[in-house]
Formats: C-alpha cells, structure tokens, sequence
C-alpha cells in the first residue's frame, strides 16, 4: 500500500466558541475520487480551508505527498499541485474565457523572467481542448461575467483542469447546475480522474452523483467524522441516514 | 488588415507628433505638457485600472524622481547635459527602489484601505520635503538653466518627453500582452482566486508599483526642469493638481485600456487649457463641472462607453484580445 496523496491527521479548528472540525482524520489515496458530505453546517468547507491553507489550523497536521503543508500559504500550496473550487464560484470576470484559461495554465518560466514572460503559444491548443471538453469553446471570448452560473462553474473547473493539479478539491461541482448538464458534469469528472490522472476530493449534496463518483466516502457532521466507507457501505449506515439522508 | 490600420495610425500619430512644435512653436511648453499628462494617465492605469488597485499617492514618485534628479545637478559637478541624463536615470531608480521599499507594506493592503494608505504618502511626502533644509526646505529648489534659448530648450523637453511618453506606451503595450497583463486584470477581478490558482499575487503587485514609479520618477525628473522651479507642495508632490489629473485623465478615457488613458490625457489637457484661456477665474469651476459630468454619464470612460455601444459589431468581427488590442472601432475614433 502506498502512502497516500493528501494525508489529514486530528486536525481541530474552531472560530470562537464554534468547534467546526474536531480531530478530523482523512486520507486520499493517489488516483482515487473521494467525496466528502455531510449537513449544511458540518464543517466541510471549513476542511477544505484548512486544507488549502486559507486560515490556520488549531492543531493537527496536513501532508501532501508525504510534505507537511500545515503551516504554508494558500498559493505555496496551490503550486504544489493541490487547488480548489469554490462553493461561490469565483472566476476573473472582466476577462475572456481565454484569458482566464491563459493566465490558469502553469507556468513554464520560474524566477524573476517569469513575471513579463510571454504567453507561451504552444499551450493554445491544450486549452483550446479543455474549452471543447467543458462545451465553452464557442464562448472563448466573451467576458467570463457575461457566462450564465453553470457555464461559469464549468469554467472555473476547466481553468483548474488546465493548471494541471495533482489533487483537485471540488466544492458542491453540480449546485445550481441544470440536471441535463449534471449527467455531462459527472463524465467529465470522470474522464479528469482517468484520463488526465487527477485524484478529486469532492464535496457533494447530490447524493446521486456523489454515489455515483466516489470509490470512497467521509461523512461529517457538526465537525466530526461520523462514517466513512463505500458508497454502499453509507447508504446502508443507519448513522448516516439519521444524521443526514434521514433528514432530507 | 488590421496590422494595416494600426501601422497608419501609429504612422500619422508620428508624424503629428513629430510636427507638433514647428507648426504651433507658441504653444511648445503646453505640448511638452501634454505628453507629460500621457505619462501620468498611462502610469495611473497599471494599478488604477489594469490591477484595481486605487492609489491616490503616484505624485509621491514624480515628486521624488524631481528632486533626486535636481540634487545631482547641483551636486555632481558635471556640466548640464551629463548632469541631467545622470539625474533622470537617478530620479526613475530612486523612485524604483522607494517602490519596493514602501509596497511591500503598502500592498498588503486592499480596496478602499489601499487607496487611503496612498493617500497620505503624497501629503507626508511635500510635508517632508518642505522641512528639509537638504533639499531647500519650504523655498524650493531651482535646477540649472538650460544652455541656449527659451526656444530651444522647449523644443529639446518637448521631443524628449514625447520619446518618453512612446517609450511608456510601448513598454506598457507588451506588458499588457504578456502574462503581466493578464496577472493583473487577474489580481484586479479576484485576488482570493489569484491566490488560490498558485500565482505570486505579491510579486505582480510589487513589480506594478516598482514600473510605476519609475516611469513617473524619470518624468519628474525631467520636469523639474521644464518647469524651472521645483516647489515641494505646488510642483514636486503637487497632489491636488498633477496627482488627481492623472486619475481623471486614465478614467476619463476608460481605466483599464490601454488607448483610455492616452485619449484621456489628450482631452484633458486640450479643455483644461481651453477653460483658462476662455473662462478665467471660472477655470476650476469649470473642471469641477467637467469631473461630475464624466462621473456621471461616463463612468466606463470615453472608451468603455464606445465599447459599449459598438459591442455588437465588435463580436461579429474577428476575436480579438480585449485590453491588449485595440478593437478597430476606437483606431477609427483615435484618428478622426
């Protein structure tokens, strides 16, 4: 076995008098799609947060490829390999579709040059395919603001796709996504994992999708992590359905 | 097609340019101006609209491009063109170096904490210099004058502010082009998203102010010059006057482009000069006016406002680039 990507061990975090992660444990294996629910309110997106090292951690430690990245910041991180999407989707909207994939594709200089480097020409035709492969290619360029909510969403997962990231976190991809659209959605998550080998933490409402995705799932609830298993193996605990689907 | 439009106007804009002072030879101390104001528009663009990062301090660079400029003069010994080519590249490198000194602080601040962190730079900065007895205290300093005649030395700072104001321009145009462009407009749509994505966020912000101040200090260097007197408050860090022009100017035109803050500049200048030939001791009154109504019926600016409404036509032509090029519609409109 082993040691997995992205390794999260007791990690605590509270906001006042507000304990929203207490002792999480979590571990995403190399090339898997994990998901992640639980209740509005139970701390997932706080998990993600700590994660990508947009606030501090309380204690408890985070290792990504077996390198502690508790204390770094949020774009150390990012250029690690380890992005996010946002629950509230954020894209550059006053710039094209194309511009938000150009400036999201790494960068191939480093060091000082890199700053008013040109746009390297060659990765037109990668991201060209990535906007084909989210059905955006006939809007590259109109102004991203301009794009209705879903679109905007599939963009900000085609930017993600194109920075090619080791581990990508998914914040609710399929909220306020049309249903047609979510059938596509999962395909291209799907073909992101496989093909473009990118391992998914994703967290998810939609538990028809979340079932239908993840090999793995965490459940939490008020900051703790209730179950974990297989998609069957939670569908079945009677934990989970009082805390959670129960409830639905 | 397009290559072809832009070279006939970069061609005749040459040749205005270049014809300027001997067809209006009166006139040349206000054209040497008008490139200046270029230079304060574009320079106000690269945070103000290209980055959204408001600052209301830029004069402080200008300001301090002039004096360091003015010191060398009288300390160097050299005669008076040595002296001032020495001063200038001192000016835009000393304004460079206090950049990235002061940004380091500065830009960790956002939105409207920013644009008041500036605020204060300019104000302390004439407050400064108007107590330091090194630099002539409150009674200014007065560079050496010019070797020949008033006509010559017009004609000398007119030509070597419009290479100036060309310079800028190119300068900007390729960075606009490059992925500087588009790691700013980046920074400047959402930075939480910047960062997310992995880019030197700090590092952008720090090498847009640095390019700033450098290209205001080299002005200010010159400048000083021009004008003949350097007053701390009223011409080196003259925040009231030159440092809110330039903000006007760069949103008059349409922040945030790269043609905006020239066509702003221009204008500006051209009815700022009009209003106190014409309207003498109304001439702020009549600017005062002029702001509100550009606030109020073009907040996009002159060109935001063409975009806007020639957007249609604009998408049915061949995609372009927003913001590094310039669609055709505003070439037509620049030359007109």
């Amino acid at each position: 076995m082993t040691q997995p990507l992205l390794e999260v061990t007791s990690v605590s975090k509270s906001f006042g008098g507000v304990e929203a992660n207490r002792n999480i444990d979590l571990s995403v294996p190399e090339g898997k799609i994990i998901g992640l629910i639980g209740p509005n309110g139970s701390g997932k997106t706080t998990l993600f947060n700590s994660i990508v090292g947009y606030h501090p951690v309380d204690n408890g430690s985070i290792r990504f490829q077996q390198k502690e990245i508790t204390q770094l910041l949020v774009p150390d991180i990012a250029r690690l390999g380890l992005l996010r999407t946002f629950q509230q989707t954020r894209i550059y909207s006053g710039m094209t579709c194309l511009q938000n994939m150009q400036i999201s594709a790494p960068d191939t200089t480093t060091g000082f040059k890199s700053l008013f480097a040109a746009l390297p020409m060659d990765q037109m035709q990668k991201i060209n395919e990535m906007l084909t492969f989210v059905g955006l290619h006939t809007k590259r360029d109109i102004l991203a603001g301009e794009l209705s909510f879903g679109q905007q969403k599939l963009l900000e997962f085609a930017m993600a796709l194109i920075a090619s990231p080791k581990l990508l976190l998914l914040d609710e991809p399929t909220a306020g996504i049309n249903p047609t659209l979510i059938n596509g959605l999962i395909e291209r998550l799907k073909i992101a994992n496989q093909q473009l080998g990118i391992t998914l933490l994703i967290i998810e409402h939609n538990m028809r999708v979340i079932m239908n995705l993840a090999e793995h799932i965490y459940c939490l609830a008020h900051g703790q992590i209730l179950a974990q298993g297989t998609p069957q193996q939670i569908q079945s605990n009677p934990i989970v359905i009082d805390a959670y689907l129960g409830a639905s | 097609m397009k290559t072809q439009y832009s070279l006939l106007l970069y061609l005749s804009l040459l040749l205005v340019s270049l014809a300027a002072p001997l067809l209006l030879p009166d006139y040349r101390t206000q054209l040497a101006l008008l490139w200046v104001m270029v230079v304060f528009a574009l320079t106000w663009d690269i945070m103000g609209g290209q980055m959204g990062y408001n600052s209301f301090g830029n004069i402080l660079f200008f300001g301090v491009g002039m004096y360091a400029c003015a010191v060398i003069q009288r300390d160097s010994g050299l005669s008076y063109f040595p002296a001032l080519y020495l001063g200038i590249a001192a000016g835009g490198i000393v304004a460079l170096l206090l950049a990235l000194i002061i940004g380091n602080g500065l830009l960790g601040l956002r939105g409207h904490y920013f644009a008041i962190g500036t605020l204060g730079l300019g104000v302390a900065a004439g407050e400064i210099a108007g107590g330091w007895d090194y630099i002539g205290a409150g009674s200014g300093m007065t560079p050496p004058l010019f070797p020949g005649e008033l006509s010559v030395r017009d004609t000398f700072f007119y030509y070597a502010f419009f290479v100036w104001a060309t310079i800028t321009f190119f300068t900007l145009r390729w960075l606009y082009q490059g992925r500087f462009g588009l790691a700013i407009n980046a920074i400047r749509d959402n930075e939480d998203k910047a960062e997310a994505m992995g880019l030197h966020t700090t590092r952008y912000k720090i090498a847009a102010w640095s390019i700033t101040a450098f290209f205001l200090g080299v002005t200010g260097a010159a400048m000083g010059n021009l004008i003949g007197f350097i007053d701390p408050k009223d011409v080196a860090f003259a925040g009231s006057t030159y440092g809110v022009w330039m903000i006007l100017m760069a949103i008059a035109g349409g922040k945030g482009t790269l043609w905006g803050p020239v066509i702003g500049a221009v204008l500006f200048h051209i009815t700022q000069e009009l209003f106190w030939t014409l309207l003498l001791g109304w001439q702020r009154v009549a600017l005062g006016l002029l702001i509100i109504i550009i606030v109020l019926f073009f907040p996009q600016g002159i060109l935001g406002w063409i975009r806007e409404r020639f957007s249609k036509r604009r998408q049915s032509e061949q995609p372009t680039l927003a913001h590094t090029t310039p669609p055709r519609s505003e070439q037509q409109e620049q030359s007109t």
